[in-house]
């Protein structure tokens, strides 16, 4: 058995963890750090409910060993909320009734983020493209499109009013 | 679920990979994006005694283009095809496979090299470096090697690799003027594999197609090249009887099974269609 110490940044915070070899990233993060909001939804690295964000890109979680996210820097939802509340992706979810049973939320917020800080104007077929890899099985994606599309104009929004006139 | 008990290296040069390759031979499977592997692993359809994790290696993630060739490090991203500046331009063919390659999540892993080096007749690279005639690089303890592609794959999930070689590198000739090509496949959605799904590469004379290389995904044991098809077009206008002609070429070649995705029938008369839309495509690109 080949059991490893693993450090890495999650959400901004340091972390040393045990894990043996085998054990998916996903399970260090729901099992050893608490940080329940990532979900796992299948067996069969299809559906996104598990998706972080690792060193700049969303990811699977839960195809992934935790030994190789030695080093890395890791965002989940937990980190997404700022001091002042609510992230616009979070906010828009709420607004424009971006889900039902909630399980694929996390995920597909993680997953829009990153879509975000790559394309911060995207179409709608560009979200639905970078969704696309999260199923939703109660919205239809409608909704989602319009959160994100929500969060979309209000972090530009946002950073409109912070660039010095 | 969670796979067997594995032993876990992750070597920083290319030398060290090769070593660990050699030591634990067939116990060893090489770690690449793990997109295949870990599903793999996690219903123990895989159960290595020792994995070695090539994402440390510095060096293999790459894409430059000389002037006779594109190349392309084994450990290169499927993102970073999608999101590169000139491969759409210059290589749709190559750009077109990139955007249907599972999902936007799953291509933020998966590497160009390990896509190829799995050898899954489902994969979408195989066919579409059989379509370019690309050129495999692989280093082992005798050094390195070039292999053809057409020499490469010799089976379901088999290669022309030796247990102790690593794939390093994709070379893809660069297509010369009037050249073209497109990758269309079907899927049932997004991140499952091809019902079916046709590589062409090709160059025009005028009406006339002078070179042609056609290739099929998940449609055959083993990824395969729709050689029978290539002849009925080389020399040839790409009229509609022409076409015809090849879609069924390539739909009585190929040697696909029945599963979820369809019937052996439904997925030969796909084929024919999709070898006739796929070479179209290819043909306008090339103007």
């Amino acid at each position: 058995m080949s059991k490893h110490t693993i450090q890495f940044t999650v959400n901004g915070a340091s972390h040393t963890v045990e894990a043996e070899s085998r054990i998916l990233l996903v399970h260090v993060i729901r099992e050893q750090l608490a940080l329940t909001g990532t979900h796992i939804g299948c067996d069969t690295s299809s559906c996104g409910a598990c998706t972080i964000i690792l060193n700049g890109r969303a990811i699977k979680s839960c195809t992934m060993f935790a030994v190789q996210a030695h080093g890395a820097s890791i965002e989940t939802i937990e980190g997404v909320a700022g001091p002042a509340g609510l992230h616009p992706l979070q906010e828009g979810f709420w607004e424009k009734h971006g889900l039902q049973c909630g399980f694929c939320t996390p995920g597909m917020i993680m997953a829009a983020k990153a879509l975000l800080e790559r394309n911060p104007e995207p179409t709608e077929h560009e979200i639905r493209y970078g969704i696309s890899g999260n199923l939703c099985r109660c919205t239809g994606y409608v909704k989602i499109v319009e959160a994100i599309q929500y969060a979309a104009e209000k972090l530009r929004e946002q950073s409109a009013v912070e660039v010095p006139a | 679920m969670i796979p067997s008990v594995f032993d876990f290296y992750a070597p920083r040069t290319l030398d060290e990979a090769v070593a660990l390759l050699t030591e634990h031979g067939d116990d060893a499977k090489i770690l690449a994006g793990g997109q295949s592997l870990i599903p793999a692993m996690r219903f123990r359809l895989a159960a290595p005694a020792v994995l070695v994790d090539i994402n440390g290696l510095t060096g293999l993630d790459y894409i430059r283009e000389t002037e006779s060739y594109l190349a392309i490090g084994a450990l290169t991203r499927e993102s970073s095809l999608e999101e590169h500046a000139f491969i759409p331009a210059r290589y749709p063919l190559l750009a077109d496979a990139a955007h249907v390659i599972a999902d936007p999540l799953v291509r933020n892993r998966a590497t160009v090299g390990g896509n190829l080096a799995h050898a899954d007749p489902a994969n979408d690279h195989p066919a579409v470096m059989l379509a370019y005639g690309a050129e495999i690089h692989a280093h082992g303890p005798r050094g390195a090697r070039a292999i053809p592609i057409d020499d490469f794959f010799t089976g379901m999930f088999s290669t022309a690799l030796q247990p102790d070689e690593l794939l390093t590198e994709i070379r893809i000739p660069r297509p010369g003027p009037f050249s073209g090509g497109a990758y269309i496949k079907v899927e049932r959605k997004v991140g499952d594999y091809a019902v079916s799904a046709v590589a062409v590469q090709l160059t025009m004379n005028g009406e006339v197609c002078t070179a042609i290389r056609i290739a099929l995904t998940n449609v055959s044991p083993a990824p395969m090249r729709a050689e029978i098809a290539e002849h009925v077009l080389i020399g040839q206008p790409l009229s509609d009887l022409n076409l015809e002609a090849a879609g069924q070429a390539a739909a009585a070649a190929c040697d696909p099974s029945a599963d979820l995705r369809g019937s052996i029938d439904y997925k030969r008369d796909l084929t024919r269609i999709l070898v006739k839309r796929a070479v179209r495509k290819a043909a306008e690109r090339a103007a």
